[in-house]
């Protein structure tokens, strides 16, 4: 899977880490697919519930190394 | 490890700037409204580019400016020819008792550089008169009626009708308030709801009547809400409707109003083309013809 953009938010902590997911992902068309990169333990959950709450769909979540990838296609 | 890991993603569009070119500092400040979908990066950046002019540093003005001043509206105007007095801090609470005596349109500026260095304020230490009305009025997106007389709140809708800009008007007497928005040719103006201004000592001032601090509070927060959403493009204005709120029943009603075809504002076949056809003097009636 081919990300549209990538973010790479390592370093921030909630609520930073959806916070510049969801303005990264507002910039993207619909169907384009976002990856963010982050290694906030706690955000491993909160950024894909919050994207699902706004109705994005959240592709996959992978670990690499000691940080995250997350995969999210724009609704 | 993380070497590795960023030749993995080497080669991808990668930025490390922040979406819609916002900074650190902005992110962070206005973080709790850039993840309501309503506002966003989109809408912050309207905010941030958007022009509103206050008239009165008064109870409605008080909240209206730190409220918008705290969203990140980019230049806020503040039009008041008073100066900071003791019995006003009761309810026109950017002020402090610190800055008695000084120009209000000065104080408030300081309140909201305080508050949010981003904006830009810029003071009119004047009185809103037809002779400057159009002139103030002039590089706008939205108006804040903050005054607390009938001349000023004719002259505004009368001046915001003719330039065709939208205001928020609101008025506050004792323990009631109500709040109205017009955007004209869309919805009602002001003299559709009272067409002339009561005869002088008709209707007590806040002076003579008394208001608690917290009733004009609400409605300018109300006032900035209506400014906020205007600019951001979201939700429902209060056209057509005047919100009417009773502090001590502790209620909010809201009536419909339409727009009078005869009104000599916004009807059909306006006659106040120009603000020199009012007489602002007495009950701001249009001058006979
Ligand atoms: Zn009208």
């Amino acid at each position: 899977m081919k990300a549209d953009r990538s973010i790479d938010i390592r370093g921030e902590v909630c609520p930073y880490t959806f916070v510049k997911s969801k303005l990264a992902l507002e910039e993207l068309e619909s169907g384009q697919v976002l990856e963010i990169i982050l290694d906030h333990d706690p955000a491993v959950e909160n950024v894909p519930r919050s994207m699902e709450a706004d109705g994005h769909k959240v592709l996959s979540v992978k670990k690499v190394g000691k940080d995250w990838k997350i995969l999210v296609r724009k609704a | 490890m993380r070497k590795s890991f960023e030749a993995r993603f080497l080669g991808q569009k990668r930025s490390t700037k922040n979406p819609f070119d916002l900074s650190q500092d902005q992110i962070v400040r206005y973080s709790r409204q850039l993840i309501l979908k309503e506002v966003g990066g989109k809408g912050q950046k309207k905010l941030m580019s958007s022009k509103v002019l206050i008239v009165g540093a008064g109870g409605l003005g008080s909240p209206a400016a730190l409220y918008l001043a705290a969203a990140g509206v980019g230049r806020i105007g503040i039009v008041d020819s008073d100066k900071v007095d003791l019995s006003n801090l009761q309810r026109q609470i950017i002020h402090s008792t610190r800055t008695i005596g000084r120009p209000k349109a000065v104080s408030a500026k300081d309140a909201i550089q305080a508050l949010n260095p981003e904006v830009d304020v810029v003071t009119f230490e004047e009185r809103l008169e037809p002779e400057n009305a159009l002139d103030l009025l002039k590089g706008w997106d939205f108006v804040i009626d903050g005054s607390d007389n009938f001349r000023t709140k004719f002259l505004i809708n009368d001046a915001c009708v003719i330039k065709g800009l939208p205001f928020s008007h609101a008025g506050v007497l004792r323990f009631i308030g109500m709040t109205t928005t017009v955007i004209p040719r869309q919805g009602p103006c002001y003299r559709c709801l009272i067409r002339e201004a009561p005869p002088p000592g008709a209707v007590p001032t806040c002076q003579e009547a008394g208001v608690l601090g917290t009733v004009p509070g609400v409605m300018g927060a109300i006032q900035a809400t209506e400014a906020i959403k205007f600019i951001i493009g979201a939700g429902n204005l209060l056209v057509g409707r005047v919100l009417y709120f009773d502090a001590l029943s502790m209620r909010f009603d809201q009536f419909e109003l339409r727009r009078n075809p005869k009104c000599p504002s916004c009807g059909d076949r306006p006659v106040i083309k120009d603000l020199s056809q009012v007489d602002y003097g007495n009950v701001c009636r249009v001058k006979a013809e």
